[in-house]
């Protein structure tokens, strides 16, 4: 490098011109994103359109005029080398294709630290990891690129991105990552910013100094990390140094951004007519292999042999077939499907957006949806596969049904009439029992022990099988074989975030409500609650005729104090802020004390319902946590009788309104809000009277709780009885 | 060898990739190519023509289904075993009577006795005549699979045989070689002049003050709009820009430079010009057997439109572009589609693509074929190097310049 900058301009790019352009292929992705499938075979050599993901990314190498790749191996070590060997990948003219082994390196940080070892890298590179799938040229990025080095050597990576929309509503990319947000200067294309793991209710915060040294910043929110980088040598020396840098983004991307380590900057290129896009989880599977189907990926797509792929034909609607297959003719191929070389297909059977690989039989009635069936694969008669990931060499006994989102890893057998439950993944080798659950290790894959193992226990494997099918029957139906993998708690929460099946739609209804529905809530509350003519309290107080600007004023009021609450929950802030905010809030939409009980009453109960819970006990115990721990809160409001009448009000409002679920807790809850004295008897009997006039369908409350204040009313009695005694 | 097979698979990937555009360019490579296999390629004494054509024929396979749409290819393969055949046709004529051909006979029967014990008598019976008479085409071919089959015996055998033949022979096997590589020169010749040649006729076809339209760019009609305009011929042309390439815009481009009177519009207004056009005058990806071209897309519309308001429709296509084929011929792809890309952009529309939220299934399809095809009677005027012709007399030029025993290019399942 140095060498470089002291020699004259034309010579040094002359000397560019000369040195070969290489590049840095991680075929690991040191993630456990694809388990268990990964268990058995390395992710780089996993079937995306029935093609390996490693052929796509050294295809694209090849044609973007890379002319020696490194390709760093860790995990199933063998699997790789023998699959380069075999493919001829490695003796391609004009095309270097080498593989670096190692069997430690737990990281991609590692991984660059040992090839800075082996030291082979003599200039700039492309890092990239070996599932990604793009047809983009390279020559303009890397021009950029040099030129931004000669006269700014600390200009050390640039990262290519592609503009793809998030989903406003789960704030996911299409490809099932979290949404990326960052900042360049529009000037120069410096990065400035880069997460992607940012908190949706609680934003971002850009660091000043960052304003003051570029005269402008842009914030994207739509920008698409294609993992493709344009490194020069500093890259791997900064790995070097620090060797705690683990992850590509995590660790070296954010930390050359905070620190400002020896100055370095990265630089961003960004591509808009080609395609680029990495294959990260079971939803990038999903949306990359419809892009391909869909030839956005041209000319890496199935009619195209660009590496040793079998012949296919393009036909109406997108439908690819392979010269040959045997398809009975009343067999239904709908569009977007893929159907590979030596596939059989039975009568009347149904296939839409998916893909079939080669070697398989599928039976008669059946049906496939969206489902990614690898090569090799069995389905007899009348199975149902619905946006599923099918493994070579498994087998669907006869009615066998997959629902939406599950994985079936290699040579598993599915028991007749046997249903996979959605979202679970099935194996024939036993889940890992020593999950890590160290932060650190999370994406520290545990292939080290897997890959030590696994080559060595695949032979024992097919002996354990016999072993297998014994213990195994109950799990996957009659004569079936796999082991269906526990999920733990958290993971299955987010699971169908990550899957190959399409988010459900009461999933969806979820988020939206919960992100940016609150307001949509309340408005629609507004909407059911007035005709009762109790909700709104201002009415009542307020003898105003402008109801109708007051029920706005209230519903932002009472999504204010909600919010404000939120961010007291989140930030652990203290009673006094809040209490101050809330009181400013209510001067400010000029309120009372009892819309501000009310509102807040209504935020705690929301937090309770918010949380995650199963049954209607569940429930009961959060709002009795919730209510412990911000009691003191709610009683600074709760002062005087009236407000305490508005509680009890607004939570009847609640159960007829959006927490339905509180409605068969309905007494429970009273009970305990009196038991924590957050409510006194008196407020509930003057409730109760105070609704004994009121039409027939507004005492399903009261009638609700009718024991409870016949046992207050007693209780009372009892007390005065015992007062008077004690008076006596 | 290993060097021929090196390029060959070059040229295979380079074809698989679709890095070569144009049917001009790719002709031209693919005769180079089978020119240079020619040069290295050793031969049996005996049937050297069936040698040329096996190899021809194995490489020709490679390369077409290398890139199936590019038809070019297959053209320049079918006239190089052509020239193979008339070459050999001629050499056979000439040397008849000749002193060698029953020495040579019989060497071949023993030859062939020896490798196949088996070998029917007609076999043999076929190929002695295919020395003795002006070979028919259909015995050259039935000898492929002969040869096919004993390659190595040939070659380590054929040197200590080689020296036993005549000197007759050995000069006739150089000289049969040295005249298919000139045919084969010839035939880059023209491919590369094949602009030339077209556009030395545009003086004929576009007279003082016509209105010319073209769709798209082609490297051909923008030399014979130029050549006609140095003949000081003063014409205006208008430019359907040709979406979504946009080609026409280069076309423009190039013309305004050459000072043409130039107007360009967008596909889309192609029928209200129509009728102000005395001619239109469009490139060809290829021309089929039966006159039909396949032609970048749009071209069937402006084709319709000319129709209807009787404008003639002109083709300039080089010979190389030429196609034995017909159109419903099942090896024939008459369609590529290319990426989405072209049309709209990927960021833009990603969020109709999320496939996580709705059903699941893609909603937005985009479809961007590369070509259309144009039926014969729509097509007035083909202009090739050769000269102007009418659709219905293609299949006479096909027999011209292809033998009918090549049209199907296919490793025969005997191996």
């Amino acid at each position: 490098m140095v060498a470089k900058k002291g020699g004259h301009r034309d010579e040094a790019e002359e000397d560019l011109a000369r040195d070969p352009l290489q590049a840095i292929l991680l075929a690991d992705s040191f993630a456990q994103k694809f388990r268990p499938i990964t268990l058995e075979r390395p992710k780089v050599l996993l079937p995306i359109v029935n093609v390996p993901m490693i052929d796509y990314t050294l295809a694209w190498l090849e044609s973007a005029g890379v002319e020696e790749v490194f390709v760093f191996c860790c995990a199933h070590v063998k699997q790789v080398t023998e699959y380069l060997e075999t493919t001829k990948w490695l003796s391609q003219p004009n095309f270097k294709v080498s593989t670096i082994e190692s069997h430690n390196c737990v990281s991609a940080g590692d991984a660059l630290r040992l090839i800075y070892e082996k030291n082979v890298i003599r200039g700039d590179f492309i890092l990239i990891s070996g599932d990604t799938v793009s047809n983009m040229s390279l020559t303009e990025a890397l021009q950029e690129h040099k030129e931004r080095r000669k006269k700014d050597s600390n200009a050390v990576m640039t990262m290519i991105v592609k503009q793809s929309k998030p989903s406003p509503v789960t704030h996911q990319s299409r490809l099932g990552t979290d949404e990326l947000i960052m900042a360049t200067d529009p000037d120069t294309k410096q990065l400035l910013y880069y997460e992607d793991k940012a908190d949706h209710l609680k934003g971002i915060s850009l660091d000043k100094s960052m304003l003051s040294e570029s005269a402008s910043v842009s914030l994207y929110n739509d920008k698409q990390d294609c993992y493709i980088d344009i490194c020069s040598q500093e890259v791997l020396i900064l790995f070097n140094d620090n060797f705690d840098y683990q992850h590509i983004r995590r660790h070296f991307l954010k930390g050359l951004l905070q620190d400002d380590i020896m100055g370095c900057k990265i630089f961003t290129y960004e591509i808009c007519s080609s395609y680029a896009a990495r294959i990260d989880n079971y939803r990038s599977y999903d949306a990359i292999s419809k892009d391909i189907i869909q030839r956005w990926t041209y000319p890496l797509v199935p009619d195209v042999q660009f590496f040793k792929n079998s012949a296919t034909k393009l036909e109406r609607q997108g439908m690819y077939r392979a010269s040959e297959i045997g398809q009975s003719r009343s067999a239904q191929i709908g569009p977007c499907t893929v159907i590979g070389n030596g596939t059989t297909i039975g009568n009347r059977t149904a296939i839409s957006n998916s893909v079939v690989g080669e070697g398989c039989s599928i039976g008669s009635n059946v049906t496939i949806e969206g489902c990614y069936i690898w090569h090799n694969v069995t389905v007899e008669d009348g199975c149902k596969l619905k946006h599923a990931i099918v493994c070579d060499g498994v087998i669907l006994k006869a009615g066998a049904v997959l629902e939406p989102g599950v994985v079936l890893s290699f040579k598993v057998v599915i028991g007749e009439q046997f249903v996979v439950p959605a979202y679970s993944k099935v194996s024939l080798l036993r889940q890992p029992v020593n999950q890590d659950s160290d932060e650190e290790l999370e994406y520290a894959d545990d292939s080290v022990g897997v890959a030590d193992n696994l080559p060595m226990a695949n032979g024992a494997l097919t002996n354990d099988l016999a072993e297998l099918d014994v213990c195994a029957t109950s799990e996957v139906g009659t004569n079936g074989a796999g082991f269906i993998w526990s999920i733990n708690e958290a993971v299955l929460e987010e699971e169908w975030r990550h899957s190959v099946a399409p988010i459900p739609a009461d999933k969806l209804a979820a988020i939206m409500q919960s992100a940016n529905g609150d307001p949509e809530l309340l408005t629609h509350d507004d909407n059911i609650l007035p005709p009762s003519g109790e909700l709104e309290p201002e009415s009542m107080t307020n003898d105003s005729d402008t109801e109708d600007a007051n029920d706005e004023e209230a519903t932002y009021f009472e999504k204010e104090v909600e919010a404000t609450f939120l961010r007291a929950v989140e930030e652990d802030v203290r009673n006094d802020h809040v209490i101050l905010e809330v009181n400013s809030l209510r001067l400010s939409y000029n309120m009372t004390a009892l819309d501000c009980a009310g509102a807040l009453f209504y935020s705690v109960m929301k937090l309770a319902l918010d949380m995650q819970h199963n049954t209607t006990s569940e429930l009961f115990a959060n709002v009795a946590k919730v209510m412990a721990k911000w009691k003191t809160l709610l009683k600074s409001y709760l002062l005087t009788i009236d407000e305490e009448i508005e509680v009890i009000m607004k939570f009847e409002d609640m159960c007829m309104g959006s927490g339905k679920e509180y409605a068969p807790l309905f007494e429970q809850i009273l009970h305990l809000l009196y038991d924590k004295e957050i409510i006194q008897e008196e407020a509930v009997l003057n409730w109760a009277s105070e609704k004994e006039e009121a039409e027939e369908s507004d005492k399903v409350f009261v009638k609700k709780c009718e024991s409870f204040i016949r046992w207050l009313n007693e209780a009372s009695e009892e007390e005065d009885e015992a007062s008077e005694e004690e008076d006596e | 060898m290993p060097d021929v097979q090196a390029q060959v698979n070059d040229f295979v990937v380079k074809l698989r990739k679709r890095k070569i555009e144009g049917s001009k360019t790719t002709a031209k490579q693919t005769a180079e190519l089978l020119r240079s296999v020619i040069s290295q390629q050793r031969v049996p004494h005996t049937n050297q023509a069936g040698g040329y054509i096996q190899a021809i024929n194995a490489i020709g396979e490679q390369l077409i289904a290398a890139n199936p749409v590019e038809l070019a290819v297959g053209n320049v393969v079918r006239r190089v075993l052509h020239i193979i055949r008339e070459e050999d046709l001629s050499l056979t004529t000439a040397t008849i009577g000749g002193l060698s051909v029953s020495a040579a006979s019989d060497e071949e029967d023993d030859l062939e006795k020896d490798d196949h014990p088996v070998l029917s008598a007609a076999a043999v019976a076929a190929a002695s005549r295919s020395t003795l008479r002006p070979p028919s085409l259909q015995t050259l071919l039935e000898d492929v699979p002969h040869s096919a089959a004993v390659p190595h015996t040939y070659s380590s055998g054929g040197d200590s045989e080689g020296k036993s033949k005549s000197t007759d022979k050995n000069s006739r096997s150089r000289k049969l070689k040295h005249n298919i590589i000139e045919t084969v020169n010839e035939l880059i010749q023209d491919i590369t002049t094949c602009h030339e040649q077209i556009a030395e006729q545009a003086v004929e076809h576009i007279h003082q003050n016509e209105v010319i339209l073209t769709l798209g760019s082609s490297r051909t009609v923008i030399e014979f709009l130029c050549a006609a305009k140095e003949k000081k011929r003063s014409f205006r042309v208008f430019v359907a820009e040709g979406a979504p390439r946009y080609q026409g815009h280069v076309l423009a481009k190039e013309l305004v430079a050459r000072g043409l009177q130039t107007t360009v519009i967008t596909d889309s207004a192609v029928f209200a010009m129509i009728s102000r056009v005395n001619m239109v005058i469009v490139g060809a990806h290829a021309v089929m057997a039966n006159g039909g071209v396949i032609a970048p897309v749009g071209l069937n519309m402006v084709a319709l439109a000319a129709q209807r308001h009787a404008v003639p429709f002109v083709v300039l296509a080089g010979i190389h572009k030429l196609c034995p084929l017909y159109p419903h011929n099942p090896e024939v792809l008459l369609n590529e589609l290319k990426s989405p890309a072209e049309l709209l952009d990927f960021g833009e529309f990603s969020d109709c693509m999320d496939f996580g939220t709705g059903s699941g299934s893609p909603l937005l399809h985009v479809v961007n074929p590369a070509f259309d095809y144009v039926p014969p009677k729509l097509v007035s005027l083909f202009i090739t190097d050769t000269g102007g012709h009418n659709p219905s007399y293609m299949y006479r030029l096909i027999a011209d310049y292809y033998s009918a025993d090549d049209l199907v290019i296919k490793r025969r399942p005997t191996s």
